[in-house]
């Protein structure tokens, strides 16, 4: 699982945000990620790395390019990290738990009948 | 989320409790904790293993491993059964670290109480406790397992805490 104290980190950065948000819309090569921003390719790189270590996005080699994505892990860290994980956890089953019980209850009035 | 009805009590720095009440029998309560975990465990954000996680299992003994399988078969551990006395209390060791890694020697324990209140419903008491085996990282995890689900407060610690951690990076 990925920690979500590094994917804070990681968005605290403006271009890094900036970044991510372009990838969300779609998949992009990391030399059409620099352009249109203000900091070199070299610099783009170093703040895609930070972002991949942080679960925010994921890369494929095509060839000599690289093809970037976001990766679903780091924004799943981020809910954990909000919702709380017992209280999600228990919610679920608390659910289960209470359509389990339905259902019996139902068979058993169908049995009775 | 019905989190009104998810409450904490008291405040310990090692220990998360938490307390719901379940319109189900005891039995039911038990059957659908410890023996159809895989229905309602949020298996797609809290697994450990590299593969889809489809089932989580726990084996019904004591000394009985508690783990997730993932859909290419492979399974992996999360803890140990400690104390299995059915529809009763369950006691179970949570041994994932705060890099998310199994550890058998970590050794949190989870306790589950299932106390039942009349024929047809239960109150469900779960501890977390033992967080501080995790070192330095307690308070962290602490915070992971024990959030209230208040989406708005939290949206707000979140917007605060990035801020500050712009400013501090920038």
């Amino acid at each position: 699982m990925i920690n979500a104290e590094r994917v804070l980190d990681a968005l605290g950065d403006r271009t890094r945000r900036r970044i991510f948000v372009r990838l969300r819309n779609r998949a992009c090569y990391a030399g059409d990620l620099a352009r249109g921003m203000r900091v070199t390719r070299s610099a783009v790189s170093q703040h895609l790395q930070v972002l991949r270590t942080a679960g925010l996005v994921v890369v494929r080699a095509e060839g000599t390019r690289r093809l970037y994505r976001v990766d679903t892990r780091g924004v799943e860290a981020l809910r954990r990290w909000l919702d709380g994980f017992w209280e999600e956890t228990l919610s679920a089953f608390k659910e289960a738990a209470e359509d389990a019980a339905s259902a019996a209850g139902a068979a058993s009035r169908v049995r009775k009948s | 989320m019905m989190a009104e009805q998810i409450v904490s009590s008291g405040f310990d720095p090692n220990s998360v409790r938490k307390v719901v009440s379940v319109a189900a029998p005891q039995s039911i309560a038990w059957q659908v904790f410890t023996q159809q975990m895989g229905t309602w465990w949020p298996l797609a954000m809290y697994k450990i293993g590299k593969a889809n996680a489809v089932d989580a299992i726990i084996e019904p003994r004591v000394g009985g491993r508690w783990y997730e399988r993932g859909d290419d078969g492979s399974t992996c551990d999360w803890g140990r059964v400690l104390a299995w006395e059915p529809h009763a209390r369950l006691v179970l060791s949570w041994d994932i670290t705060a890099d998310w890694q199994y550890d058998p020697s970590l050794n949190t324990e989870i306790e589950v109480r299932f106390v039942a209140e009349g024929d047809t419903r239960t109150r469900v008491e779960l501890e977390h406790r033992k967080l501080d085996r995790y070192g330095e990282r307690r308070d962290e995890m602490r915070t992971i397992f024990d959030k209230t689900g208040d989406w708005g407060q939290l949206l707000a610690a979140f917007a605060q805490m990035a801020a500050t951690r712009a400013k501090k990076a920038g």
